[in-house]
């Protein structure tokens, strides 16, 4: 197995004509974990939306790459089945498709026609990581986040994260609403496919709060500001974070207004 | 108004039709009246949907001879794909008019059930059969197709369940329309005394599909005191049959009628299901899907009427439409004056899959008493983008994201049916229409 790699150039991205994204570079390859971190409305979630491919987003220029297959040429499910993976921060409800028969699906279109896992390594796979997750058995068999707690969605996507096994994941605000326990199950979902796929598995965090940091350490940490990554750095940026805030990186960049639209 | 519709069968010939089957004098006469009646009576009219146009009366056999199968091997694929004899002992086939296999577990047996077809509960409990043949849930002068009804029965059931019997497993009718010159006066009446309880699940199955056929059914079901019965159908006739059913259920004190019913006629359909909840503490349930395809006009009027105090009513519907089909869905919860604290709820969902399809949800809520409680919620859409935004981003291709997505919109029938080889059916024939 070889080292993905997702490249990120110069990304613009509007929502209804208005520009959210305005040139933004990022790189991130198997066995590293980065965090992007910024206040409310810098353009955090809309980058990974855009990524994935979600209908109301807009690329208006610069490219994104994965393994130097084009991304944005693909359709929402070749950008999964290239190795993409996006835990959402509001994952749909879909009401009569059991949790075990969509996983199975998703796992099934990934693994193509002649390859389908068989039913009994399914549900031992399935229990397993449940299991890990510390995720009530029921939950197999109910409908797809249909009346799931807060908490047992960001469980349910880190399970769909275990199961499907992407090159590259991106966690968009997954430790919103969690309680602390929570946290650190779905830390320990993650810590598990960074020890056991190493240079396999790159990861996307995006946060607000450095709190999840203490759970997972990222290699690196950028700062998102205006729609543009301002300021990177290592694990030692977010502690600064966490103790000082965002004056002052604002303050060292001349920015008044950090949401995106507010630019000097 | 009433419309003169020249009726394509006499009384000459419904006296000597009766007198072939060995019918009772009540039920001759009944037959001779109700085509009186069928005259003049006016056409049924569904809400929103106007059928004069649709032809429920002109045709040309009352009955076709159809022979019978000499084993279970022989029935057509479609019919043995319903059945399990192990797991399900209990079983009546109908080949058109003919009543052809009839199955009775030793538990059914031994417990005092009555399961047989209409011509021989007519011949052998013809009193049993008097009391409740078109007297407590619906009558003969309704309209001219309940009295046309009346007149031709030419096919149905008959289920009784004695005081305190409850029966597990569930008991099956398949009515299968194999000839295209067939037409179906179809009654099924299932009775379940006090404090009885039964699941009874039917399909109608065409292997053919004629010019133009008439299918005109009846279900009544008596649940007396205490009693409880799981009414299961699908209903998968042809193109070429315009089908009108009414299914009406009563419910006594403490009883409860469960409705689960599929509707994938491929043709034009009427369909009529109505609850009454006559009893105190009574409960009546109804989830009914339905798939609309190519050029089908459908009516589908989903009724709860509350008479009993603390009776609970819960109407579900959920149609997909796609082609230029269209539907009606008449949602009502009636609530009746001195039917205190009684709860009546439905929901409708129709989900359309082209720009030429027409759904249309109406619910309704008519109550004549304070002290109650009742709520509604309708909607008509699309397939939420979001929803296959997320599907597709686990690397589900759009057709398989927007089959699931259609089939979790129709699992709440599904689910609902005893009997898997049935179960089965449904999802497959939801699978080819919705494709």
């Amino acid at each position: 197995m070889s080292q993905p790699k997702l490249v990120i150039n110069d990304l613009h991205v509007s929502i209804e004509e208005k520009e959210i994204i305005k040139g933004l570079n990022l790189e991130i390859k198997g066995g590293e974990i980065h965090a992007v971190m910024g206040p409310n409305g810098t353009g955090k979630s809309t980058l990974s939306s855009a990524i994935m491919g979600h209908p109301k987003y807009e690329v208006t220029s610069g490219s994104v790459v994965i393994d130097e297959e084009d991304v944005l040429e693909m359709e929402v499910d070749e950008r999964a089945r290239a190795g993409l993976f996006l835990a959402m921060q509001y994952p749909s409800e879909i009401s009569g498709v059991t949790n075990a028969d969509f996983l199975r699906s998703a796992l099934n279109s990934k693994l193509g026609e002649g390859n389908e896992i068989s039913l009994m390594k399914f549900i031992r796979k399935m229990d397993e990581n449940m299991e890990y997750l510390e995720m009530d058995p029921d939950m197999a068999q109910r409908y797809l986040n249909e009346g799931f707690s807060g908490g047992e969605k960001k469980r349910n996507e880190i399970l769909q994260l275990m199961m499907l096994n992407p090159k590259i994941a991106i966690l968009d605000e997954i430790d919103s609403g969690l309680d602390i326990d929570a946290l650190k199950v779905v830390s320990k979902g993650i810590n598990k496919m960074r020890e056991e796929r190493k240079d396999e598995f790159g990861c996307l965090i995006i946060t607000h709060y450095q709190r999840l940091l203490n759970y997972i350490t990222p290699d690196f940490v950028h700062i998102m500001m205006q729609g543009r990554i301002v300021k990177s750095g290592g694990p030692e940026l977010a502690q600064r974070l966490e103790a000082e805030g965002y004056d002052w990186i604002k303050k060292e960049l001349g920015i008044e207004d950090e949401t995106v639209g507010q630019e000097a | 108004m009433t419309t003169e519709i020249k009726l394509p069968f006499d009384q000459e010939y419904l006296s000597s039709f009766s007198k072939d089957m060995n019918e009772p004098s009540w039920l001759t006469e009944l037959r001779l009246k109700a085509l009186e009646q069928a005259e003049v009576l006016p056409m049924p009219r569904p809400d929103k949907t106007n059928i004069k146009n649709w032809n429920f009366t002109q045709f040309e056999k009352h009955i076709v001879s159809s022979e019978d199968f000499n084993d279970v091997s022989e029935l057509p694929e479609e019919v043995q794909a319903l059945i399990d004899l192990e797991k399900n002992k209990t079983l009546y086939i109908q080949r058109n008019n003919r009543p052809t296999f009839l199955a009775v577990s030793n538990e059914v047996k031994e417990k005092g059930i009555i399961f047989t077809d209409i011509f021989t509960a007519a011949r052998e409990y013809s009193d049993l059969l008097q009391k409740y043949f078109m007297t407590d849930a619906v009558k003969v002068d309704e309209h001219k197709l309940t009295a046309l009804h009346a007149a031709l029965l030419n096919g149905g059931v008959f289920l009784y369940i004695p005081k305190n019997v409850e029966v597990d497993e569930p008991i099956q009718s398949i009515f299968l329309h194999d000839d295209k010159d067939a037409n179906l006066f179809n009654h099924v009446i299932v009775v379940a005394e006090d404090n009885s309880s039964v699941v009874y699940v039917e399909n109608y199955i065409s292997t053919v599909d004629p010019e133009h056929a008439v299918f005109n059914i009846v279900t009544e079901v008596i649940a007396n005191n205490g009693a409880k019965v799981q009414y299961g159908a699908v209903d998968n006739l042809a193109h070429g049959i315009t089908t009108y059913v009414n299914r009406r259920g009563v419910a006594g004190r403490d009883a409860r009628i469960e409705w689960a019913l599929g509707f994938m006629n491929d043709g034009n359909t009427i369909s009529d299901n109505t609850t009454n909840l006559v009893g105190d503490g009574s409960y009546g349930d109804t989830k009914s899907v339905v798939v609309g395809t190519g050029d089908q006009k459908q009516n589908f009027t989903t009724k709860v009427v509350h008479f009993g105090k603390s009776s609970e009513g819960y109407i579900l519907k959920h149609g997909v439409m796609k082609d230029s089909a269209s539907s009606i869905f008449n949602g009502i919860g009636k609530i009746e004056h001195g039917a205190t604290k009684a709860n009546a709820e439905q929901e409708s969902r129709v989900l359309m899959l082209s720009e030429k399809a027409r759904g249309d949800a109406n619910p309704i809520l008519l109550i004549d008493e304070d002290d109650v409680t009742a709520g509604h919620a309708a909607s008509v859409g699309r397939v939420d983008p979001l929803q296959l935004y997320y599907l597709m981003s686990r690397g589900i291709p759009q057709k398989e994201a927007e089959r699931l997505v259609v089939h979790g919109f129709l699992a709440p029938v599904v689910e609902q049916l005893p009997i898997e080889g049935v179960k089965k059916q449904l999802v497959e024939v939801i699978e080819r229409k919705v494709r």
